[in-house]
């Protein structure tokens, strides 16, 4: 087999059935994959069904602590968990850049498997293409997630029982993964010991499944950051909310990235990280089984829901003083000023 | 350094603050002019903490604010053109020109490239020897030797494709002219790492000549905090003088070094700011000695400043006769998401660092 | 105008010097500099080291506060660091 992606593998003759073959079964492959049909037949679940789908694009496509693939599984897999489903099914669609080496593609594939496997949810549909070099950069996966939403459930993603009083946590430290990634970058010449935290919250997650009675809101601190988010809860739900400064987990190596290109932690994407408002009278006991699990050793309260200033994020700095965290229009950019 | 998260500490700053509302009485009006000051009081959420009478301005101390959009429409026409790659601060993208920002054109196709260094500039014409790279080099005296050891290094090298587009500028004749025009402004946080570089020499006109208090202060909570304070001190004993708070980083001589090498690299000429107009001397541009070098004078560029037309009033807020929220397009027209003017554009600018801040601050 | 941070000399590689930031390291021009040294704290902007960070002032500086009146609040952070 050829060491590189050519555009005859993505053209659905057998070029493409031996890439299949050889390359994305044996990583991804499953029984429903294997049966081969245009699409997957799958049983219903019982309640809500859970639907989210996602486009990966990253560079470089490996970083410390992850690539594409594990950004991808993760990604889709959290987005379901969020939202108090169980994830089901997974489908996967790659686009391809012509001369793409295979290994690069394989060692992704081995990615997305070890993520699936350990999660126990098969990417049951799949999809590849491959368009002319320049035309793509290198890889590009499209991820759709199915699961399964209890109805004791259904009020997280409408945040529909957020109340003033509710109590905010984190289940760690924000914006290593954004730090990891553009330290990565060739451009960046930077030696950066930050890890990107991308990481499966099904388990971490499931883990307050008990108190999901007092469980308000819960949202993955992605793309935009903690602020973004914060301010989301706060207009979607006409609210305020108050944060701690101090309280936010913040490791050195992040503030100190920060502070040489001019960028704020609050907004910087993770791949790792939940935000949960629970009612006061469970945060304790939340944050002690958080803490308890790998994933949030670092989890801590970093604010609260407010009825003053309401669709305000206002953060109460270190010193004492207030300023307000509003959504950025675009990426953050490195500034000298 | 363990030392300097001193001036980050909690207790050492409600200290100042207490002192701060002690000693302040009536009403006080002091400028900063630096967009790195303009950030941190507002990232500390400093205003919040001071007592009503104290009015914090932000001056022309934000180099992107103050350099007219044309420096940005003769970028965009650089880039327009056939194997040219313009390297940029990225404070400078999406800053607008007339009709678009380098981030648009970037989108439309033209080669940008946001860089972090100057000395990234330089790499960049050596790995493409085919592209006439171009050097948009905005700042003030900070960034202005690293700017200069660039451009003598393209000519060390014999680098036939770097060149300089310079909006470069110094800060004092820009607040001499803020206190001209009669703003108001009784004290000056002046710009710490500026000093760094300059000394402190350079602001000795302000207090002399004009009776302005001046302390140059660091960018920590502590810095600022203590800077405020010596300010208020030296308006209430009336004894405006010179003082440096950021003695870790500013000697009274400053770095002769890097000052010789903007003697050597850079000549003073007029420079047009943004609500000042043209001011003598306030402008730094490659000698003639490295005409080969300057893109102004390879490309034959003649800019035309002129205010921006329109209800925009950056102008009058660059020279501390309005506050942001006077402006009839601020918070509505213009917001961070969509900027009309510089001072929104900027995240550093008065406009961008008001929004943020609104009610918490003045 | 001025984004610049303080960060500590590992080693000189003249004209360059490799820096540490909060874990971080890299290279700038110490072009600007008449005598770097490693170990020395320095201000670095725009991938340049502009000036050397003087500790002695830095300790000056907080007594001022101290003589100033202003009694610090007791605090065993301060205290353990010194």
């Amino acid at each position: 087999m050829d060491d590189k992606i050519r555009i005859g593998h993505g053209s659905g003759g057998s070029m493409m059935q031996t890439l299949i073959r050889e390359v994305f079964i044996p990583a991804i492959g499953n029984p429903y994959l294997e049966a081969g049909g245009d699409a997957a037949l799958l049983p219903f679940p019982e309640g809500a069904l859970a639907f989210t789908t996602d486009t990966f694009v990253v560079n470089p496509l490996f970083f410390p602590g992850g690539d594409i693939g594990k950004l991808a599984v993760c990604g889709t897999l959290n987005d379901l968990a969020v939202v108090g489903a169980k994830p089901l099914y997974m489908s996967a669609a790659f686009l391809l850049e012509e001369g793409l080496d295979i290994r690069v593609l394989k060692m992704i594939l081995a990615s997305m498997a070890g993520e699936a496997e350990a999660a126990g949810v098969p990417v049951v549909a799949a999809d590849t293409k491959v368009v002319e070099k320049a035309k793509a950069d290198k890889v590009f996966i499209q991820m759709s997630g199915i699961g399964q939403v209890s109805s004791d459930k259904r009020h997280l993603s409408s945040m529909e029982k957020l109340v003033p009083g509710d109590v905010l946590i984190v289940n760690g430290s924000i914006g290593e993964h954004s730090v990891a990634v553009l330290a990565a970058r060739e451009d960046t010449p930077l030696l950066c010991p930050a890890y990107s935290d991308c990481a499966n919250l099904t388990g971490l997650i499931e883990e307050v499944w008990p108190f999901m009675s007092g469980i308000h809101a819960m949202r993955d601190l992605t793309r935009g950051g903690l602020a973004t988010v914060c301010c989301e809860m706060a207009s979607l739900r006409r609210l305020g909310i108050k944060l701690r400064e101090e309280e936010i987990p913040v490791l050195p190596v992040t503030e100190s990235f920060c502070e040489l290109f001019g960028y704020e932690p609050y907004y910087l994407a993770n791949e790792g990280k939940v935000i949960l408002a629970v009612e006061k009278t469970m945060a304790q006991d939340v944050l002690k089984i958080w803490r308890a699990h790998p994933l949030g050793k670092q989890a801590a309260i970093i604010g609260e829901i407010t009825d003053l200033s309401p669709d305000e994020v206002i953060l109460h700095t270190r010193i004492g003083g207030k300023r307000r965290l509003i959504p950025l229009p675009g990426e953050q950019l490195p500034r000298i000023c | 350094m363990k030392i300097i998260d001193q001036f980050r500490h909690k207790e050492l700053a409600a200290s100042l603050v207490r002192q701060i509302h002690q000693e302040a009485k009536g009403d006080y009006t002091f400028m900063e002019v630096c967009g790195g000051h303009t950030m941190a009081i507002q990232q500390f959420g400093i205003p919040s903490l001071l007592p009503p009478g104290i009015r914090l301005l932000s001056g022309p101390g934000c180099p992107v604010c103050v350099t007219a959009r044309n420096y940005v429409d003769e970028a965009i026409l650089l880039a327009e053109r056939t194997g040219v790659l313009l390297a940029t601060y990225g404070d400078l993208l999406r800053v607008p020109g007339s009709k678009g920002s380098l981030e648009q054109s970037r989108a439309e196709g033209a080669l940008v490239r946001v860089i972090y260094s100057p000395l990234d500039v330089l790499k960049l014409a050596r790995e493409n020897p085919h592209l006439q790279v171009i050097f948009l080099a905005i700042g003030f005296e900070t960034t202005a030797p690293g700017n200069g050891i660039a451009l003598m290094e393209a000519q060390n090298q014999g680098l036939k494709n770097f060149f300089m587009l310079s909006a470069q500028k110094v800060m004092p004749p820009a607040m001499q002219a803020v206190v001209q025009e009669g703003s108001g402004v009784q004290g000056f946080i002046c710009p710490g790492h500026v000093s760094t570089i300059t000394g402190s020499g350079i602001f000795e006109f302000l207090p002399r000549d004009y009776g302005i208090a001046c302390v140059i202060s660091g960018f920590e909570p502590v810095d600022l905090l203590l800077s405020i304070l010596l300010l208020i001190r030296q308006i209430n004993h009336s004894q405006p003088r010179i003082e440096v708070q950021y003695a870790r980083a500013v000697k009274p001589e400053g770095n002769l070094k890097a000052q010789a090498v903007i003697d050597r690299a850079f000549d003073l000429t007029p420079s047009w700011w943004r609500g000042f107009g043209t001011i003598s001397d306030s402008g730094l541009a490659p000698k003639p000695s490295l005409a080969d070098w300057d893109a102004q004078r390879v490309f034959d560029i003649q800019f035309q400043e002129k205010e921006d037309e329109g209800l925009c009033r950056c102008a009058d807020i660059l020279r501390g006769s309005a506050k942001p929220f006077e402006c009839p397009l601020f918070g509505l027209d213009c917001t961070p998401a969509n900027p009309i003017g510089a001072c929104m554009v900027s995240p550093e600018g008065a406009c961008a660092a008001s929004y943020k801040y609104q009610n918490y601050g003045r | 105008m001025c984004l610049s941070i303080p960060a500590r000399i590992i080693r000189i590689d003249l004209p360059f010097a490799v820096v540490t930031a909060g874990g971080n390291e890299f290279r700038v021009g110490v072009h600007l500099l008449s005598k770097p040294e490693a170990d020395e704290y320095v201000l670095v902007h725009a991938g340049f080291a502009i000036q050397k960070i003087d500790q002695a002032e830095a300790e000056q500086t907080l007594d001022l506060i101290r003589e100033m009146g202003i009694n610090l609040a007791k605090d065993k952070e301060y205290d353990e660091n010194h």
